[in-house]
């Protein structure tokens, strides 16, 4: 008995070792541990043995069955890999053909960097609001301290409606409309689209956009108009910019200044980019006029405040190096899709 | 605003810095330097040298051979140059130096040219006699120059000097920018003045000392000032015995660096104080004024009156002009007339410096169509006190000239005189709004600076009259700042009470429609808001469709750009044009475009100014990818009802039977279709082209971005095919009207699967096929349920016609 389980076990691991398809694989089980194999004819044989030797001889055969399986389960696991292994070899591909890829558009430029303005000011507790482009001769230029015939009318160029309305040459606009509806704390940033009567070229266009930025509350300093277009800077060119503020005029702001931004590009050194300035003009500020404040309602000795006013497209066309305003406006999608 | 350095330098002695320094400090405290231009560029090497003999060149007609001495040595020069003479004095580059430019004046090379001795056709050169072209000016400033050859120096001009020097041209130009409130700066003393006080020098304004014989004024000519308004000051001196001849070296130089030409002593000296003060003059011939009267009056309407620049110019009432005795003789502040201009043979002469209104100038100049160096400086508006300074300090330059003999007295028209302006100001108020700590002393020191009269126990601050920019303790305070330096403000953040910070719900909704567009394919346009009335008639649209009623820009850039878009297509249709144009073998682009709707014509009340959100697309799509574009954008706005479609939607423009009014909740919210073929030839584009439009405030209205979980489902769903033969008049959208409203509560989801028109089927019928998914949330349907649902779809279904196939 013993000698014949040995024999089987013997006979079965050697066609085992010889098996080199998965199908040969079962064939040996089949013949060796299926209904009609030879081990379990051999359990068959176990009437004849003895009683005493009966679990002895049991135990030997389960033994012998436990290893085979195990032997058969191994060569499985090793042919099955084998497979796989030449299924993946027949499988190879060329991983530099060309991407197939989903095409997605593109958002215009503007709105990317109007976007990014938005965030840092929503960040810094403002509120965006809207205003009208046709707009009241009131709020475009009365309301900001620029009366009928101030000379300030000629060097805007003015698109006219009528006597009363005008498309606005300003996001300043909005100033007085939110002064007349909102009580201090205010803070708002208000972009939209402005018109001056410029001929259309490289670096102008009758129709831009600027982004208006307002806030009044109690002890509002021009420190604080410094503080807050420093930040601001940074946050949108880079932790290492730096702003210098120069003295303007703006009828509706006293103090005013200009505010140039120290070169993205060359860091403030000089470069073709900044004229060798290492400097770039992107906004005009002040501490809200008394009188503009007064005219709306709000008590200069009690409240003051700053506003700030960014041309969208000048910040555009530096921070993506376009060299032709044009472009923003042709929709060629050769362009749009740079960006 | 040119001004020349050696200019300012006259009254600011003492200021020693570079061009560099100077345009960084005046910029930085208000007075903006653009840019600045070195006279001496490119001139290396240049001295006087004196001709001491020629002799003609051995082989060339045309050239000579000068021995020039230039001091310390003689040398030999060739030229070509006609003017030459022996005993001339000229100027020579010597070798290795550098000029500006060549012999014709043309543009100048940017690192100006090198001369370097040679032979000029076999006979040796060391140097080369320049003219004032090579020189980088030319005869307009230097009218005595030569039109052809080589610049001649006065006799007395010592041999061996630096040439550069000897022609002024060891000076820097500045060029400005002005802000407006600064009328004072349109001077050479304004700008001064700010230059001493920036750089802390001394200030030495020309000392002005009393002219005039012991006649006087008056008993040669009366003034008359009958617009008052408009003329506050009218002041007049006479000079007699008038000697015309060119004005000294010194007054053409500094003319010409601020870009004016020396004519001769009396125009360049009107020009000179008009620099200097800021205060435009004029000069008639007193002889031809008739009646020895001035009247300063409004114009009558339809006059015309010829000025001395020989053009006959309209006149209307609101025009202030200069009379004698009988007619107009000078438009006021703008140009004077032909009939009493100065000429050669003047010999008496009126001055004249008055004070106009600005707007009034400004404006009879724009309607006249003629704006001239003196509107320009009068309409900003003078200070009437300054008038007097300029007509005396230009009665003193004709003294020290020699240019004539002045009369005595001056006859002056001033009825209300202007007094500076008393300002309140607290130091601490000035700090608290600057947000800094500038010393009472500092103060003190920076009004001094620009003549502020502070009454520190009164509390006020005295403005002189030329400061007419100072009103208010928010004034007074950029003065502080200006001079204590912008840079030195601290940076700090508002404090107090917090805000919160916001994006208006509408913006959240049009960054939904900018994602969901993007994300499937279509780029951001941006296109003018204004329009060409054309674009109307381009669209097809009917003469009474109201988008024709825009709003018209009174003073457009011209027709292309008159009037205010009602639509957003034009711009979504030259759009897609301008890539089709451009070989874009497809392109898809949206807007999120304003239009302006007046509520009446012409406007009397603001218009509304509507969102749309328009798409457009051409090449690789159809009808139905727009609509799913559509449908995209709802959904992702929350607007999850069924979409309706109304093809009665009668666009012009659009395809009349593949376009789709957008109906969401009963309500119009847009358009969709494809573009008529005729639009699309009117725009160029050589495809089917596909656009839709949302109504974003409505949209907005409707969008919802709350979500409630739905569960997931449990229990299993059954399927059904409906297959059908339709009537072709029966649209899509019935049978699915049908289907939605009879499936009720149980009905999950529903599909076509098939359409077809054509053999096998009857004409007139189209063969469709939907698949029915059912399902409960709470057991497994039953069969029973199953079917009746199932008739009551189908019962629907025949009512509108429609016949089942098995």
């Amino acid at each position: 008995m013993k000698e014949q389980l040995e024999k089987i076990r013997q006979e079965a691991l050697a066609s085992m070792e010889r098996a080199d398809v998965l199908d040969k694989l079962n064939d040996i089980r089949v013949a060796y541990l299926g209904k009609k194999g030879e081990l379990t004819q051999l359990l068959k044989g176990m009437r004849d043995v003895s009683a005493e030797e009966r679990p002895k001889v049991g135990q030997m055969v389960n033994e012998t069955r436990q290893a085979l399986e195990e032997a058969l389960e191994k060569k499985r696991a090793e042919l099955q890999a084998k497979a796989q292994e030449m299924q993946l070899a027949t499988e190879v591909i060329d991983v530099t053909l060309p991407a197939r890829k989903h095409s997605f558009g593109h958002r215009h430029p503007n709105t990317t960097v109007l976007e990014e303005v938005e965030r840092i000011f929503v960040g810094m507790g403002y509120e965006i609001v809207d205003g009208p482009e046709i707009e009241y001769d009131y709020y475009n230029f009365e309301a900001l301290n620029i009366p009928k015939n101030h000379p300030a009318r000629d060097e805007q160029d003015t698109f006219y409606i009528n006597d009363n309305i005008v498309l606005r040459t300003q996001t300043s606009s909005v100033q007085a409309h939110v002064m007349e509806t909102r009580k201090p704390p205010i803070r708002i940033l208000s972009p939209g689209r402005v018109y001056r009567s410029d001929e259309v070229d490289a670096t102008h266009s009758p129709s831009f956009h600027q982004i208006e930025g307002l806030v009044i509350d109690k002890n509002i300093t021009f420190a604080d108009l410094k503080g807050t277009l420093l930040e601001f800077s940074k946050e949108l060119f880079g932790p290492d910019t730096r702003i210098k503020f120069r003295p303007h005029h703006f009828p509706f702001t006293e103090p005013s200044a200009e505010v140039d931004v120290s070169c993205f590009k060359c860091g403030g050194k000089g470069c073709r980019f900044c004229k060798g300035s290492g400097w770039l003009e992107i906004l005009g500020c002040g501490m809200v006029h008394p009188h503009v404040l007064e005219m709306s309602g709000i008590d200069p000795e009690e409240y003051t405040g700053f506003a700030f006013g960014v041309g969208l497209e000048r910040i555009t066309l530096l921070k993506y190096e376009i060299d032709d305003m044009r472009l923003l406006y042709e929709n060629d999608t050769r362009f749009l899709k740079q960006f | 605003m040119n001004t020349a350095l050696s200019w300012i330098r006259a009254y600011v002695p003492e200021l020693d810095c570079t061009a560099q320094e100077y345009t960084d400090a005046m910029t930085l405290t208000g007075t903006k330097v653009e840019g600045f231009e070195c006279l001496d560029k490119n001139l290396e090497k240049i001295v006087v040298g004196q001709i001491t003999k020629i002799d003609p060149h051995p082989d060339a007609d045309k050239l000579v051979v000068c021995q020039v001495d230039v001091g310390n040595e003689a040398l030999q020069i060739v030229t070509g140059a006609p003017n030459v003479t022996v005993g001339a004095k000229v100027p020579v580059v010597l070798d290795g130096g550098r000029v500006a430019g060549g012999h014709d004046g043309g543009p100048m090379p940017e690192d100006g040219i090198r001369i370097k001795k040679g032979k000029l056709r076999g006979v040796e050169s060391f140097g080369m006699m320049c003219s004032i072209e090579e020189l980088g000016s030319s005869r307009d400033f230097y009218p005595e120059a030569p039109e052809n050859g080589i610049y001649i120096f006065p006799e007395d001009t010592p041999v061996g000097a630096d040439a550069v020097e000897v022609l002024g041209l060891h000076d820097v130009v500045f060029e400005y920018e002005i802000t407006s409130n600064r009328v004072d700066c349109y001077s050479i003393l304004g700008i001064a003045r700010e230059a001493a006080a920036t750089f802390n020098k001394p200030f030495c304004p020309p000392e002005v000392k009393a002219t005039g014989n012991d006649e006087n004024a008056s008993d040669y000519i009366s003034v008359r000032v009958e617009a008052q308004d408009l003329c506050p000051r009218f002041c007049a001196r006479v000079v007699k015995n008038v000697k015309i001849g060119p004005s000294p070296a010194w007054m053409q130089r500094r003319l010409a660096a601020s870009g004016i030409r020396p004519i001769n002593n009396l125009v360049d000296i009107t020009n000179y104080v008009m620099e200097e003060y800021g205060q435009p003059m004029h000069a008639y011939d007193l002889d031809t004024i008739r009646g020895h009267q001035i009247v300063v009056r409004r114009a009558q309407n339809g006059d015309t009156f010829t000025t001395l620049d020989g053009q006959e110019r309209k006149l209307d009432e609101n025009v202030l002009m200069i009379c004698d005795g009988e007619g107009y003789i000078g438009i006021a502040g703008i140009m004077g007339g032909e009939n009493s201009m100065i000429t050669d043979h003047v010999h008496t002469m009126l001055f004249e410096a008055a004070n106009f209104d600005g707007t009034n100038v400004r404006l009879s100049a724009k309607r006249i169509g003629l704006r001239t160096d003196a509107s320009g400086k009068f309409e900003k508006g003078l200070d009437p006190n300054n008038a007097q300074a300029a007509i005396d300090r230009a009665c003193q330059l004709i003294e020290e000239l020699g240019a004539g003999e002045v009369v005595g007295g001056m006859v002056d028209v001033y009825p209300e005189k202007r007094e500076p302006s008393v300002v309140k100001f607290s130091p601490e108020k000035a700090n608290a709004l600057l947000g800094t700590d500038v010393s009472v002393e500092e103060m003190r020191e920076i009004f001094r600076k620009i003549e502020l009269d502070w009454d520190e126990e009164a509390g006020t601050v005295t403005a002189p009259t030329f400061r007419q920019d100072i009103h208010c303790q928010a004034d007074l305070a950029e003065e502080v700042v200006r001079f204590s330096g912008y840079a030195n403000v601290p940076t700090t953040l508002p404090t107090g009470e917090a805000t919160t910070g916001k994006l208006p719900f509408a913006e959240r909704v049009e960054g939904v429609c900018r994602d969901v567009a993007e994300s499937c394919g279509f780029s951001q346009a941006m296109t003018y808001s204004f329009e060409s009335p054309k674009v109307f008639d381009k669209l097809s649209l009917p003469a009474d469709d109201v988008r024709r009623q825009a709003i018209q820009i009174s003073n457009p850039l011209g027709e292309d750009y008159s009037v205010m878009r009602t639509s957003a297509w034009n711009g979504m249709l030259a759009s897609l044009s301008t890539n089709y144009n451009r070989r874009q073998k497809q392109a898809r682009l949206y807007e999120l475009a304003k239009i302006y709707l007046p509520k009446a014509l012409p406007l009397t009340e603001l218009p509304d100014e509507r969102t749309k959100l328009v798409l457009g697309f051409y090449g690789d799509g159809d009808f139905y990818d727009m609509k799913g574009v559509v449908e995209e954008v709802l959904e992702k706005l929350g607007m999850t009802q069924r979409v309706h479609y109304d093809p009665q939607s009668g666009e012009p423009f659009l395809h009349p039977g593949r376009q789709a009014k957008i109906v969401y909740d009963g309500k119009e919210i847009g358009v969709l279709g494809e573009v008529h073929p005729k639009t699309a030839a009117v725009y160029g584009i050589g495809e089917k082209t596909y656009v839709a439009e949302l109504d974003m405030p409505q949209v907005t209205e409707m969008a919802d971005f709350d979500r409630k979980y739905l569960g997931l489902a449990r229990f299993p769903a059954v399927s059904r095919d409906i297959s059908m033969v339709v009537p072709r008049s029966v649209l899509a959208g019935q049978i699915e009207e049908v289907i939605e409203t009879k499936g009720g509560k149980l009905l999950e989801s529903y599909s076509l699967f098939d359409i077809y028109e054509g053999a096998q089927i009857l004409a007139g019928f189209k063969s469709m096929a939907y698949n029915v998914t059912l399902r409960s949330k709470d057991h497994t349907l039953t069969d029973q349920e199953v079917t009746e649902v199932m008739d009551r779809i189908l019962k629907g279904l025949d009512a509108l016609g429609i016949q089942r196939r098995a």
